[in-house]
């Protein structure tokens, strides 16, 4: 297929990129890509990371499911429930510019120090971008389909299956993959402290070793994790929505 | 028996109050076809979208003998882009939670009957205009409805498309007997069909000349010569409406 070849090019190209700057830096903070990479085909085959991959993947998989299943019904229902838009609106645009990170420590006064406090925290980054979208999305729709759905003798509930959500589903997943990107740094940070498991705690824990091959290996992961999400999102996409595609 | 009695219409919004249709009064005889043609601007969509129930008329009233299923064409965004050809068409009877097998059944006859075989896993974006209006017969005729109501069903079709289907309705009101109320802005089309033709005035619209036609009804009444006096006649009550100028 011709996408994964140019997916594999890409990839060739950065690396080469990333070695060529290597050797000019010639800093300790800069290991080789072979370096980087030997040491992560040994810690995944010997096991030693895949529990800290495997934790942040379900962190972040979660904070974003979580995020989800919360924004996209209440963002459909605020778009095409003129009343309540009026009324919520405000609410989202007094609460939206917040920088939700500022709020952790209030998060792990509720609900601890453990693995539901950093879910917690994705989500409700993620929560945010995805309810103004899927807010936008479902406002826009053109009346027309209301009508026709009307003439078929469709039910409140109906509508929004077979028009608001499939109508909104393509800017929703949009929304998400610019979500993948925050939900990914999140995650760095809410595993720098107060865990001694994850990715973010690998590399975290590796600088302060000075260990650079293995923050490297830390850092290789964290973005292998997030092309996943990519992939996944975009197979989701490819799925769901392949009446946007095609012309 | 389709009846509308002095039914009045007003646009409302914050700042003005526009009356859309004044009075109209008509009545539609069972397995017949009345066309409803006027300037644009004149309240014909108004008058169609009464008659579906998607608004009530401010004074008057509209009856409907009997509990008829009705089918409904409105003027573009009829399709859902997010269905396929066969979701599309089966809508009506999936919302109307009919049996799977049945809608199955029916669906393929439909697509047999407008000649849309081997389409029915296309989205309406693939198709061409003259298909995509098939589509949203054969979705209206799903229902099997005693009553049709179309809005401007062929207005985007080139000359030769137009003439097919406008056979094919009449195909379709003989064989399925069915009651068309049909709003269009072609004069042929409206002489071509309409057993009743309404003429609609400039806004607000009320209706200017009853035009009875009862030789329509046959594909030879395209080339008879009544058809060609009616088309005449019909244009210039509408000519003097467009302020008796000569265009």
């Amino acid at each position: 297929m011709g996408r994964k070849r140019d997916i594999i090019f890409a990839g060739l190209v950065l690396l080469g990129l990333w070695e060529v700057s290597s050797l000019v830096l010639d800093s300790m903070a800069l290991p080789e890509p072979w370096i980087v990479l030997f040491d992560l085909f040994q810690k995944i085959t010997d096991g030693s990371l895949l529990d800290d991959l495997a934790i942040s993947t379900v962190r972040a998989l979660l904070g974003i499911f979580l995020a989800l299943v919360t924004a996209v019904p209440l963002g459909l229902l605020i778009g095409v429930e003129a009343p309540l838009r009026k009324r919520l609106s405000p609410f989202i645009y007094l609460l939206y510019p917040v920088p939700h990170v500022v709020l952790l420590p209030l998060i792990i006064i509720l609900f601890g120090i453990g693995n539901f406090s950093k879910i917690f925290l994705i989500a409700l980054i993620v929560f945010f971008q995805v309810l103004v979208t899927t807010r936008d999305a479902a406002k826009n729709i053109h009346q027309n389909y209301y009508y026709s759905m009307q003439t078929l003798g469709a039910s409140r509930l109906q509508v929004y299956f077979h028009v608001v959500l499939p109508a909104s589903l393509p800017k929703i997943l949009t929304a998400m993959r610019i979500s993948i990107g925050t939900a990914v740094a999140i995650l760095f940070f809410v595993e720098s402290f107060a865990t001694t498991r994850g990715l973010g705690y690998i590399i975290m824990d590796s600088w302060g070793r000075a260990d650079y091959t293995s923050l490297y290996t830390g850092i290789s992961c964290m973005a292998l994790l997030g092309f996943g999400l990519y992939l996944i999102l975009d197979r989701l996409e490819r799925r769901m929505c392949r009446w946007a595609e095609v012309d | 028996m389709i009846e509308v009695n002095d039914a009045s219409l007003y646009f409302k919004n914050d700042h003005s109050v526009n009356q859309v249709l004044k009075d109209v009064s008509f009545r539609v005889k069972p397995n017949s076809c009345c066309a409803i043609i006027g300037p644009s601007g004149c309240g014909k969509t108004s008058l169609l979208f009464l008659l579906a129930g998607l608004r009530k008329p401010d004074s008057g009233k509209i009856v409907i003998t009997g509990t008829p299923e009705t089918g409904t064409i409105l003027q573009n965004y009829g399709l859902f882009p997010w269905k396929t050809v066969a979701q599309n068409i089966s809508l009506g009877l999936v919302l109307k939670k009919v049996k799977k097998e049945i809608i199955e059944k029916r669906t393929a006859e439909l697509l047999r009957e407008m000649g849309l075989s081997g389409f029915g896993d296309h989205y309406p974006i693939q198709l061409s205009g003259g298909m995509q209006q098939r589509v949203a017969l054969a979705r209206a005729l799903a229902v099997e409805p005693q009553i049709l109501l179309m809005d401007e069903p062929l207005s985007s079709l080139d000359a030769l498309t137009r003439e097919r289907l406008q056979n094919l309705i009449l195909g379709i009101q003989q064989s399925k007997k069915i009651t068309i109320v049909l709003v269009t802005h072609s004069i042929e089309e409206a002489v071509f069909l309409g057993h009743k033709i309404i003429v609609l005035s400039k806004s607000p619209g009320q209706i200017l000349q009853v035009v009875n036609n009862l030789e329509a009804g046959s594909r030879e009444h395209r080339q008879q010569d009544i058809f060609f006096q009616r088309c005449k006649e019909l244009r210039h009550v509408l000519k003097e409406e467009y302020d008796g100028q000569e265009a």
